[in-house]
Order: structure tokens, then C-alpha cells, then sequence
């Protein structure tokens, strides 16, 4: 009976968005008169945090606190139309188009403020903290909230705005593949350590140690929700999942989460990670997608730690003591291979 | 098939209803009572996310007979807070960002107040052993069982303050 | 988690004041309560269960169905076959005109994988439901079926699905997405060695802990109300309208709040037949997944077989690259061409290669459709890329990272789909991990950036 460690690396990156654009999504702002501001949408959140970080990026790019805003998703009734949340494009997309619409409405909101305070709307600034004041002048100031009533029932102006991000749809060559799939790629790197059992063919995942490019951490705690919640999964696609273990025959197909293993919280490996930002230039405030990419470095990293331990290369995941312990008595019977 | 009577209390107020002999207890708590808050993930008893206490002690809701429950006290998500204020557990799950989509998280703080409630001073192995019947898809469960422990620490100090 | 701040610092703008934060989930609170809503949580007096009658078969052509015995069954209120569907066509990508439609709602003439439905029960109880679905006799003949992606294009392989013609999807006139850079052959003749190498992978399950399911309402107005844990909503909500044939703007979607999604609930499967049995019965109906449907009834990462020819030189650098890609489909297309194309668009990875040939093949086989996952049309491709360069480190004796910065894409490479590379960092990202991994790279690769074009 042998422990053997290994160590393996891997690097990605991944695509923002649907593939080849074509998927709008649309959103409108709108400053309600009991002081929020009130972002419609038909987005959904899928507990990764959309909910949240478009709160954020709203409140952001009209310059008032997140506390100030609702969001509002989802129905078809009230939201305008929103493609959908996959392909890691919530955050790019839908954000965009918030963005749009913020932008609108904060200029309205400035507008009317402006004729309150009686100075020009470009010496004007929001706070961030629900107020609006003159540039340098800061007790020369009234609340985004009197500036809502006073645009509603003095103004009758309406503080809104309305939202739409696209990336133009691109058609492949038929011939070539020349084609556009997405503008922005957030990139990830992860080293594995693994402890592989010899004797029982089972591998234990020591330490994932990653570095994860994303644009712009908008909220830096939900992209550690991404990166550590990612890992997990990506480490239980390399050696546990599989709806058909005996693919391409269905037989035995687990139907249930006795049969469907994944790894427990006893299995947990160690975990580093750091985060890097190189801006995405049509990103909302330079922001990627990365609730996916996550999940996708440490599948080969823990391949290529499982051939570093004990020599055997593994190219069918999931990587099951079976595999391994074949693998290892066909080396055992076999001259070197890669 | 007749109906029986189940006569109990939940998060401390007396509950009574008429019961088919094979409901199961998760159905009551969410269809009869109102408390949606004990999710339904598999109905096979193998996911956790239908956790609820039973006298104290965690079971499986969506396995356990209503009628089980007749002259019980059961405890669900709704009943960890108290008076308004929340749970220690409750708060060290929100402040430690412990719960992504949410489905998993009421199961997991039952099972994690069974936990705490018999051992105020886990251990990480014994954090791991309390919630190995809760699956969650999201987290990776590392977020989970520092919270656990954070909100241990948290009661161990509010106790000797 | 620390944000290495060294890194491109000049691209950065200032810092924001509601962004870059680590804002407390607006959610959290709902969650650690039990107060969020999720679509199951509400109740609507009469409402009706929906079970479904699946195919026990691979492959089999559908004699005859006789629901007499069910439809007299204590319970049961509606039963629903083909016939009651107004435009039987699952039509999930013509709505990004992407055809043919290849899908029944249900089942007409033939089942092609197990766990196609095929008869909607529609009872007052769940039991009761279940019930009358065991006592539907539906007469199958059985037919050969073909389970290997390489099989199923082999000529007198049993045919999948007819909508097709034969067992792959059609692009343009291909049997394959293509993308074609440089002369491959020529890189391989210059090359001083050649690697070729066979990779897979098996269907993976989405597995949330919520699983797929929706409760559809009648309003008074005679629009239907379809509270469903769908990840796209105005997707599902047309998707639907085309099924039922009636005026998009009688349906109305409420979601939004997911219990896990990770792509496993796009593919709009049990919103249509329920608005259906709420359209016959005038009462609200719920269909949710069974633990047991969403394992093996719900569709799949799809399994890829990829094979990998590299000609590489001594030196590290990879001259050409020829990848076959066969994404297994399953019994029908749902998202398959697209996320087959995405697998050719995102060949051959993160490195700049002269010469790269892609043929990406979407495959029918007789199993349950594979859709969306998260990393759809990436995750496999990563697993088979990142092996393989493995493999080349090791065949030259170079460090794993050291090859992979040597052939690293920087800003202005040409990509095998005919774009210039802008934003790239994958060597910066590389340096970081080495740094917090303790494995030592040299000074000329700490040196190295993503700003200038390779050589």
C-alpha cells in the first residue's frame, strides 16, 4: 500500500456571454417617489447573486447607495425582455443595460436638481451616500430623495431611463469558422495537489491554488461564492460524476443522490486563490463573466497531479478509483507511456 | 382513505390538523401550515434540504409520517429566530456569504442548530459530521462550516460576556 | 480572497464606491430565514399534479397507447397524449433560427430515448397521478438503438432521429462546425514530433438541489400564469406560445429566484404541458421533476469524445493543431449545435497556433438529450486541452507552465476563428497562481506580459 502526491497545472480562459452575441437584455430605472430608485427587469438569479451585484452596479452609475436600490425580477408583465442567465453573461449584459438606464435617469435626476439648487448640472456631483451637492461646495446640497419628489409633483419630470445591451450577432463562415463569439474572456490557472491510494485507486484532493483574471470583481465576496463553490464542482466532475458510469451503455445509471456521488463536506480540500483584474472594455465598469470558468481549471490540474503521483494518464473523467487502479496495473504490465 | 388527527406544536405554537395516514410531514409543515421555508429536494430523504427538528433531535421531513409527529414539538427554519432576532447561526451564514440560491440553507442551519445545541464547542470534523446529510450544490460547503464554527464562537462568547 | 493589484494596473480606472464592494446579498436574509420564495411556495386551492408516462425503451416505435384504464382512475381529471398538443414541436432553437425542429412535446410515432414522455396524467394528488401512469399501456416495438458517438455516424447505423436524416446535425451544408487556420498538414510535416491523443468524458447531471418544475395558473382574463424556476423566462414564455399556438401576450412568466440553475433549467420541459393541462382544465397545474426525472429524464452535460493531434517543436512551441470534437447530442438537438459551435470557437485554447484545423461534430445517439451545462461547449474541451499539454510538456522535458507561457495568446495574436486576441492575461494569470502555488518559474517567464504579441 502506497500514498503518492502529485501536483498539476492548468490554464483557461472563458468566453463572456452567449456564443456568437444575438442575446439582448433590456432594463428600465425609475426613481420612485418614496426614495428608492426601482430597476424592472425579467432577469433571473440563480443564487448566484444577480439580484445583488445589479443592485450594485444601479446604484453605481446613478451615484447613490445600494441601500437605495430595489431590484425588481421577474415577470414577463412588468420587466422588458431579458434573454436569460446563462453562458456567464448576467453580469456583462444585463448590467450593461443598467447601466444605460441608470445613466438616463441620473441625467434627469442632475436636470432637476440643478434647477433646485439653481447652478448648472455640470457642477454638480452625487455623494454616493443619497445626496447631490455642488462640486466643492458640499453643504450646498439637497437629497436624491427631495430631487425624486421635486422632479415628480413640481418638475413633472419623470427621473427613468431605459436600458439595452446587444453584442451584434455574428455568423460563422460555413467554410472557415471566421466568426466573432465573444468580445471578452475572463482567464483562470489552477495547481492541484492530489494524494492518490495506490492500493484503493482513490484520490484525495490536498490543495487547489488558483489565480482568477475577472475583468472587475464587482463584489468581491460573490466572486469567491463563484471561485471556491466552482472549484468544488469542478473537483467533483474530475472524479466522481457521472450520470452514465459505464458510458456509452446506460446501464447502471444512478437515479438518485445515493448513486449520483459528489464530495462531501469531509472532502474538502484546501483552498488559495487570488483574484486579478485586467478591465473587459465593454464590461460594466470592466467586469467578465465568471460563474462558469470557475469550475473548469481544476479538472485537468487534478488529471495532471494524478499522472504526476503515479505515472498512469487518466483522458476519461470521471477519474474513478477503477480508472485508476486499471490504469495502474496496465502500467505495471506495460512499457513506459506518456 | 379517512383522515387522522395530529395534534403538536411547532416553533412553540400548538398546531392541529387532519392528516391522510401516509402524508408525509414536510407536505404539512409547507401545504397546510403555510411554512415554505423546509424545502422539498428529492423527497427520498437522500438531500437533507427538508430538515426540521423533532423533539430536538434532526429527521427528514419528507420521510417522516405526519402523524409521527402527534404530541411533538417540531422545529423549523421559521422557529430559529427569536423575538425578531436572529439566530446565531442565521447571521454568521448571511455575513459569512454562506448561502448562494438558498435551497439547501434552511436544512443546513437546522441541522447545524441540533449541532450546536448538544456541542456549543464543535470541532471542524464535528461540523462536517452534523451537515454530511445536507447536499448543497453551490457553496462548496467550506463557506458553510466556517460559518458554523464562527457562529459557535460567537455563542461560547456572548454566553461568558 | 486578494486582489493582486500589481497586474495591469494602468488599465485601471479608480475605484467605484457601490462596485468593488463586498455589498451583504440581498438575499442572504430571505435565505438563512426560509422566507425566500422559491416557485413551489404557494398554494392554489383545486390545483391539479402532472405525471408523465416515459419510455421504458432505448428505441422503439410506438404501436399504440390506450389510456382507458387510467382516465378511470380515482383522481385522475385530464389525460394528455400528441394529439391534444396544438403544434407538437419542441422548438428551442428556431427561435435563434437555428432548425430543423427535431423534437416532439410528446411523443406521436416513436420514443428515441428512455425517459421520453409521452402521456400527461393530470390527477388531484401526486399518488393518484402516479397511480394512472402505471395503468397507461402503451405498446412499443422495439428497435435497435446506437449509443457511440462514432457509431451512430457510421453508415447503416441505426437512424436516431428522422427530422434529420441521418445521425448528425447539418451546418451549412457540413457534417461539422469547421474552422480552418494555416495548412496543418504543413505544420505536421515541419514538426519534430506529433502527439495524438483520444479524450472523454460521460454525461454529467446539473443535480440542483430544487429540481426543474413550474405551477401554471388560469386567470379570469383567460391569460395563463406560469410560475416556473426557468433560467430564461421570455425564452420559455415563446418557446411555449409556439407550442400552444396561441398569442404570445396571453402568457405570462413569474420566476426569478432559482434554487441552482447551472444550465439545467433552459430547456423549457415542463411549462408547455402544463399550460396545456391548465388550458383544458381550467384549473392550475404543477409539474416539478422527480428526483429520479431530473437524474436521468433532465438533460445532461453532453459526453465529448476529442481527439487532439499536435505537431509540436522542440523549443515548446505548438506549429498545428487538428482537433475532432464529437459532442454526443443525445436523441434530439435542444442546444447541441450551439454549444457545438461554441466547443470549434473556443479551440484550440488560449494559445497562439499558426496552423489549426477544427472539426466539431454534434451526434444523435439514443439516449437523454444533453442541453446546457455549466461551461457548455468549454468544460470537456478544457479537460482534453489541458491533458494534452501535459502530455507535449512531458514528451519535451519542459515545466508544464514554462510551455504554456511559451505558447500563451498576448494581445494581437491571430485566433484560429480569424480574430486578433485583445485582453488577454493568460500569462499574468499564470505568474499569480505559480506565486501562490510555490511553483517556481523562470525570470524569463516572470518577465513575460500579455501586452506585447508573441514572437
Amino acid at each position: 500500500m502506497a500514498k503518492a502526491r502529485g501536483r498539476g497545472v492548468a490554464a483557461v480562459n472563458y468566453p463572456t456571454g452567449m456564443n456568437l452575441g444575438g442575446d439582448p437584455s433590456q432594463a428600465l430605472v425609475h426613481a420612485t417617489t418614496t426614495g428608492n430608485f426601482v430597476v424592472s427587469l425579467s432577469s433571473t438569479d440563480l443564487g448566484q447573486g444577480l439580484k445583488t451585484v445589479m443592485q450594485q452596479i444601479c446604484a453605481e452609475a446613478i451615484g447613490v447607495p445600494a441601500e437605495m436600490v430595489i431590484i425588481d425580477t421577474a415577470d414577463t408583465d412588468t420587466g422588458p425582455h431579458c434573454m436569460g442567465t446563462f453562458a456567464s453573461r448576467g453580469t456583462h449584459r444585463i448590467g450593461n443595460a443598467i447601466i444605460m438606464a441608470a445613466k438616463e435617469a441620473r441625467q434627469v435626476m442632475m436636470d432637476v436638481a440643478a434647477d433646485e439648487l439653481e447652478v448648472g448640472a455640470a457642477d454638480l456631483e452625487t455623494d454616493g451616500k443619497g445626496n447631490i451637492h455642488v462640486k466643492g461646495v458640499p453643504s450646498k446640497s439637497i437629497p436624491v430623495f427631495q430631487v425624486a419628489l421635486a422632479a415628480h409633483f413640481k418638475h413633472g419630470k419623470t427621473v427613468s431611463g431605459r436600458g439595452i445591451f446587444m453584442q451584434t450577432r455574428s455568423f460563422p463562415d460555413p467554410e472557415t469558422g471566421k466568426m466573432i463569439p465573444a468580445t471578452t474572456y475572463a482567464h483562470a490557472c489552477t495547481i492541484a495537489e492530489v494524494e492518490v491510494d495506490t492500493e484503493t485507486g482513490e484520490v484525495a484532493v490536498l490543495s487547489l491554488k488558483s489565480a482568477y483574471e475577472v475583468g472587475k470583481a464587482l463584489n468581491p465576496k460573490m466572486v469567491e461564492q463563484q471561485i471556491v463553490g466552482g472549484a468544488w464542482m469542478g473537483m467533483s466532475h474530475a472524479l466522481y460524476e457521472t450520470t452514465e458510469p459505464y458510458y456509452p451503455s446506460r446501464a447502471h445509471g444512478p437515479l438518485d443522490f445515493n448513486e449520483y456521488l459528489m464530495p462531501g463536506p469531509g472532502d474538502l480540500p484546501a483552498f488559495e486563490g487570488v483574484i486579478l483584474e485586467r478591465p473587459s472594455d465593454d464590461g460594466p465598469y470592466g467586469a467578465k463573466g465568471v460563474g462558469e470558468m470557475t469550475a473548469n481549471s481544476p479538472i485537468p490540474a487534478i488529471a495532471n497531479a494524478i499522472f504526476d503521483a503515479v505515472g498512469v494518464r487518466i483522458d476519461t473523467i470521471p477519474i474513478t478509483p477503477e480508472r485508476v487502479l486499471r490504469a495502474l496495473r496496465a502500467k505495471t504490465l506495460e512499457p513506459e507511456k506518456m | 382513505m379517512a383522515k387522522l388527527p395530529v395534534i403538536f406544536t411547532v416553533n412553540g405554537a400548538e398546531a392541529a390538523e387532519f392528516v391522510a395516514a401516509d402524508a408525509v410531514l414536510a407536505d404539512v409543515l409547507r401545504d397546510k401550515l403555510g411554512l415554505t421555508g423546509t424545502r422539498i429536494g428529492c423527497g427520498q430523504g437522500t438531500c437533507g434540504a427538508c430538515t426540521v427538528l423533532l423533539d430536538g433531535e434532526p429527521v427528514l421531513s419528507c420521510l417522516t409520517l405526519a402523524v409521527r409527529a402527534n404530541g411533538h414539538a417540531v422545529t423549523t427554519i421559521e422557529g430559529l429566530a427569536t423575538g425578531g432576532t436572529l439566530h446565531a447561526l442565521q447571521q454568521a451564514f448571511a455575513d459569512g456569504f454562506a448561502t448562494q440560491c438558498g435551497f439547501c440553507t434552511s436544512g443546513m442551519l437546522v441541522a447545524a442548530k441540533a449541532l450546536l445545541d448538544a456541542n456549543p464547542d464543535p470541532d471542524r470534523a464535528d461540523v462536517v459530521d452534523a451537515i454530511s446529510g445536507n447536499i448543497c450544490r453551490c457553496t462548496g460547503y467550506e463557506p458553510i462550516i466556517n460559518a458554523i464554527l464562527a457562529a459557535a464562537a460567537d455563542r461560547r462568547g456572548a454566553k461568558s460576556a | 480572497m486578494e486582489q493582486v493589484r500589481d497586474f495591469f494596473a494602468a488599465e485601471r480606472g479608480k475605484d467605484g464606491k457601490a462596485v468593488g464592494t463586498s455589498l451583504p446579498r440581498s438575499d442572504g436574509l430571505g435565505h438563512v430565514t426560509g422566507q425566500t420564495q422559491f416557485y413551489a411556495d404557494r398554494h392554489f386551492p383545486g390545483m391539479l399534479h402532472l405525471r408523465m408516462v416515459r419510455s421504458p425503451h432505448d428505441h422503439a416505435r410506438i404501436r399504440s397507447v390506450d389510456t382507458s384504464a387510467a382516465e378511470r382512475m380515482p383522481g385522475v381529471v385530464r389525460v394528455i397524449t400528441h394529439k391534444d398538443v396544438p403544434a407538437n414541436i419542441y422548438t428551442i432553437l428556431r427561435l435563434i433560427q437555428v432548425e430543423p425542429n427535431d423534437e416532439p412535446v410528446l411523443a406521436e410515432d416513436k420514443v428515441r430515448f428512455r425517459g421520453e414522455q409521452v402521456v400527461a396524467i393530470l390527477a388531484e394528488t401526486e399518488a393518484e397521478a402516479r397511480a394512472a401512469v402505471a395503468a397507461v399501456k402503451v405498446d412499443y416495438e422495439v428497435l435497435p438503438a446506437v449509443f457511440d458517438v462514432e457509431e451512430a455516424l457510421e453508415p447503416g447505423a441505426p437512424l436516431v432521429n428522422e427530422y434529420h436524416g441521418n445521425n448528425w446535425f447539418t451546418y451549412e451544408g457540413h457534417h461539422c462546425r469547421r474552422v480552418r487556420l494555416g495548412d496543418v498538414e504543413k505544420g505536421f510535416a515541419e514538426a519534430d514530433h506529433i502527439l495524438e491523443e483520444r479524450y472523454q468524458s460521460a454525461p454529467i447531471e446539473h443535480a440542483p438541489v430544487e429540481t426543474t418544475g413550474c405551477i401554471v395558473v388560469p386567470e379570469a382574463n383567460g391569460r395563463l400564469t406560469c410560475y416556473s424556476n426557468t433560467q430564461a423566462l421570455f425564452f420559455t414564455l415563446d418557446n411555449a406560445g409556439l407550442i400552444l399556438n396561441v398569442p404570445f401576450q396571453k402568457l405570462r412568466l413569474i420566476g426569478g429566484t432559482v434554487g441552482g440553475g447551472f444550465g439545467g433549467k433552459v430547456d423549457v420541459t415542463t411549462e408547455p404541458v402544463a399550460m396545456l393541462g391548465a388550458m383544458l382544465t381550467g384549473r392550475p397545474v404543477k409539474y416539478a421533476y422527480s428526483r429520479e426525472e431530473e437524474m436521468q429524464v433532465s438533460s445532461p452535460r453532453a459526453a465529448e469524445r476529442i481527439y487532439i493531434k499536435d505537431g509540436v517543436m522542440n523549443d515548446g512551441r505548438i506549429v498545428a493543431r487538428k482537433v475532432r470534437v464529437y459532442v454526443d447530442a443525445g436523441a434530439y438537438s435542444r442546444h447541441s449545435p450551439y454549444g457545438t459551435t461554441k466547443a470549434a470557437a473556443h479551440m484550440p485554447g488560449p494559445y497562439t497556433i499558426p496552423n489549426v484545423w477544427i472539426d466539431a461534430h454534434c451526434v444523435y445517439t439514443n439516449r437523454t438529450p444533453s442541453s446546457a451545462m455549466r461551461g457548455f461547449g468549454v468544460t470537456i474541451g478544457d479537460f482534453a486541452l489541458e491533458v494534452q499539454m501535459d502530455r507535449i510538456a512531458r514528451l519535451l522535458g519542459i515545466d508544464p507552465i514554462a510551455l504554456r507561457m511559451k505558447n500563451a495568446y498576448r494581445d494581437g495574436d491571430m485566433k484560429a476563428h480569424g480574430e486578433l486576441t485583445k485582453g488577454a492575461a493568460l500569462v499574468e494569470t499564470m505568474q499569480a497562481a505559480a506565486e501562490v502555488a510555490g511553483w517556481p518559474i523562470s525570470a524569463e517567464d516572470a518577465a513575460r506580459s500579455s501586452l506585447k504579441a508573441g514572437a
